[in-house]
């Protein structure tokens, strides 16, 4: 499609020929052309939030729950630097985001103007590409370009930052068709020596797992399809880092729950005591590796991954394989099928009595309350009344968001949103609203905490603008429960500003937002209050008060490895006081 | 309680004696590559001990970034794919690897002295095959082309004879043979 128009209408048209279906943005002068065109079609709906972080959040939670590209519109200066955030947060994840941001005109460009800001300078780290559109006759390859490169390869965040006089000048626009990159071509097919090599490791394993990743949920469904079926078929135990839950079902087995920092204690071991670890879509990140020169240190590692600067940055690998997980993996399930492969049944019956033995450790074990709620009593029951319906969970960041992570059991990828990388207080309740608007008539929690929600709070009235009815569920402890977890462990439990003390009544801020509140304090009324919540046809604050000191276990202390977590049922103060050493300290 | 299951050997990883690469970054002359490539660089910690850039097909938009850097092994490799998958980089090419390719630099020196120095100071030129391309009674100022090392001995020989004043255009690289990039 050829036609004449102006730059704005070319935005408009360029998103509604990729399939955008919603736009999250807040408006401004340097982008008042494109909020025209908006008001003029009925293509492209579009969400107004209250804060440019909620605009990229809630196309993240759109992103991750649908697979395709969010996608926000910003205005200049501030418009655009309150979006750095959410811009990181994608790229950290792998999440597919298109951010359009008005500019000054071209004329004032680098005069200090009114809500000038140098966009693609700030946000050139922080982004997949970017691009500063200088002439008409580039807008319409440059909007087609940012949509292909957010999407393809490793998917990320991009920014098209757009002059005013540019929005305002007409031009010859050009449909997405036959776009070809001139650079950017990320290869999907992996070399299938390699992927021999790695079905032939992995057929004389005799301790093997599977490792596995966002990039597997990145892939798309038919990567978890596979994933499924390669697991199966091998008969291997599987682990999954915080990113990739859901892509392999919890119910399953084989599966022996999330790995890392305050990962399972059979999932730790196993990645510590394997001869074989089959990375899929994952990146060695610290959280999940612990110390680096004790992490799995007598395994061969096969490692999938279409990002070749993922493999062997922290870890080396023997077999890397570089492509899209469900390509690769198709090519591994062919070659194990063809070549009549059988895992060493012998081996693997002592391998898996042995993660028995750890499985019976019951590493998750809590001691439940009768007189107040424990967070981890809140997430089970959440779980237990919401798991057969149509459910996503998003959540914001600290100790809630482990427990959710331990506590709630995914089947389905696409299903949990989270900030893994870049750990952002306040996704969840923006995000939890991009889900809500893709997925309209589910089930959408954000699991929260009482210090994360209060960062995104004011998204609670787009929420109710839109009557999109999410439900923060908020695990109320008073404390930034993971700061002050950390204090105890590493600051002689010396609280510096880990308190709230005027946490507002978020029963009252629900009803002040014209959304719904309530608040559960006994564990014996939760039941009925989760059930009230999910029954409310609106949004809802849902003030969980939870025991307040609770900490989250087990953990892998800071600088140690695999094979020294600590478990918390067996955990002594003293034990707490002196789980990090010096050199622990230093990390994050 | 602190759970310790049997240590096994874990083999502590030495570290990784530093290598220095010449790497060829072809790239796609938009606004703001060199920006790319440099902010990659200092975001994640990797040395520049030398960078030149230029233009190299006018007509293809394509600029040729010659990285010189030093590093662990691991390092290089992982500074070369965070390289690659720049959106405007074209091809990243390890010249160290391919053999030794040829490096050149260009150095203006200035020298600037009265008297018998001046005299010495261009026996050294000549000595060197460098040329004078600027002269006035108290100043000389002399273009050298060579290698990076041979560079450093003419500016401090120079340095010797009076007041100097350098401009470097840090080292371009080409390999041999007849394959190209």
């Amino acid at each position: 499609m050829t036609r004449e128009m102006t730059g704005a209408e070319m935005v408009v048209q360029a998103l509604a020929d990729h399939g955008v279906d919603t736009l999250f943005g807040y408006p401004g002068g340097a982008v008042l052309p494109i909020y025209d065109e908006i008001f003029q079609q009925e293509k492209v709906r579009h969400i107004l939030v209250r804060h440019e972080q909620g605009a990229g959040h809630a196309a993240e939670g759109y992103a991750r729950s649908t697979g395709k590209p969010g996608v926000c519109l910003v205005t200049s200066g501030p418009g655009a630097t309150n979006i750095v955030t959410p811009l990181t947060d994608a790229l950290m994840d792998s999440i597919p985001m298109v951010v359009i941001t008005g500019q000054v005109a071209t004329h004032l460009i680098g005069n200090d103007a009114f809500q000038e800001c140098d966009t693609v300078g700030i946000t050139r780290p922080c982004t997949k590409h970017n691009w500063l559109v200088k002439r008409i006759e580039d807008l319409p390859r440059i909007l087609h370009e940012a949509f292909y490169v957010a999407t393809s390869g490793r998917p990320g965040p991009v920014v098209v930052d757009i002059p005013k006089d540019i929005q305002f000048t007409r031009g010859v626009y050009t449909g997405p068709k036959n776009v070809v990159h001139k650079t950017y071509r990320p290869k999907v097919k992996g070399d299938l020596s390699a992927i021999h090599a790695a079905v032939e490791l992995m057929a004389h394993a005799k301790r093997p797992v599977f490792y596995t990743g966002g990039g597997v949920i990145n892939s798309g469904p038919a990567a978890s399809q596979l994933l499924r079926e390669l697991v199966r078929l091998t008969g291997f135990p599987i682990t999954s880092t915080l990113m990739g839950l859901g892509a392999f079902p919890a119910s399953d087995r084989q599966w022996l729950g999330m790995l890392g920092m305050h990962g399972t204690y059979e999932a730790n071991l196993a990645m510590h005591d394997c001869d074989v670890m089959i990375c899929v879509g994952a990146r060695f990140d610290d959280r999940i590796t612990g110390r680096l020169d004790a992490f799995s240190p007598n395994s061969k590692k096969i490692h999938i991954d279409i990002d070749p600067s993922s493999i062997n940055k922290t870890v080396k690998v023997d077999v890397p394989i570089v492509g899209d997980v469900a390509h690769v993996l198709e090519d591994m399930v062919r070659l194990w099928r063809s070549e009549a492969h059988v895992a060493d049944r012998k081996a693997q019956e002592r391998w898996w009595s042995e993660i028995d033995g750890w499985r019976a450790k019951k590493s998750l074990a809590y001691q439940r309350r009768r007189d107040v709620i424990m967070p981890q009593y809140a997430v089970e029951r959440l779980y237990a009344l919401t798991r057969d319906k149509d459910v996503y969970v998003t959540t914001e960041v600290g100790q809630h968001q482990m427990w959710a992570a331990q506590f709630f059991k995914f089947e389905e990828p696409n299903r949990w949103m989270t900030s893994g990388g870049l750990g952002t207080m306040g996704y969840g309740l923006p995000a939890a609203i991009g889900v809500q608007l893709a997925h309209p008539g589910s089930l959408v929690v954000d699991i929260a905490g009482d210090a994360s929600v209060l960062m995104t709070m004011q998204e609670m009235s787009t929420a109710a603008q839109y009557d999109l009815p999410i439900k923060i569920f908020i695990l109320n402890n008073q404390y930034m429960g993971m700061v002050r977890q950390w204090q105890q462990l590493l600051h002689g439990n010396r609280l510096s500003h880990s308190y709230t003390e005027a946490l507002p009544d978020f029963v009252k801020l629900a009803d002040a937002y014209g959304c719904h509140g309530i608040r559960c304090e006994k564990p014996d009324e939760l039941d009925d209050a989760i059930g009230e919540m999910i029954s409310v046809k609106r949004p809802v604050l849902f003030d969980c008060r939870v025991a307040n000191l609770a900490n989250c276990f087990p953990m892998i202390p800071s600088g140690k490895g695999h094979n020294e977590m600590l478990l918390g049922e067996e955990v002594t103060d003293e034990d707490l006081a002196d789980a990090i050493d010096d050199a622990g300290k230093m990390l994050v | 309680m602190l759970m310790k299951v049997e240590e096994k050997k874990s083999p502590m990883r030495a570290p990784d004696p530093s290598e220095k690469h010449t790497l060829s970054v072809v790239v796609d002359n938009e606004p703001g590559v060199l920006a790319r490539v440099i902010g990659l660089f200092s975001g994640r910690g990797y040395n520049i001990d030398s960078l030149t850039v230029s233009e190299t097909q006018h007509d293809k938009h394509v600029s040729r970034i010659t990285i010189v850097t030093t590093g662990a092994p691991m390092v290089i490799e992982q500074i070369k794919s965070q390289l690659a998958r720049l959106v405007p980089v074209h091809r990243v090419a390890d010249l160290t690897v391919g053999g030794a390719a040829i490096e050149r630099e260009l150095a203006l020196v200035k020298l600037i002295g009265r008297g018998e120095a001046r005299v010495e100071a261009l026996r050294l030129a000549q000595a060197f095959a460098v040329k004078t391309v600027d002269a006035t009674l108290e100043s000389f100022v002399f273009e050298i082309t060579g290698l990076t090392d041979e560079i450093d001995r003419f500016i401090d020989l120079m340095a010797a004879l009076g007041k100097v004043e350098v401009s470097r255009t840090g080292i371009a690289a080409i390999a041999r043979g007849a394959e190209g990039l």
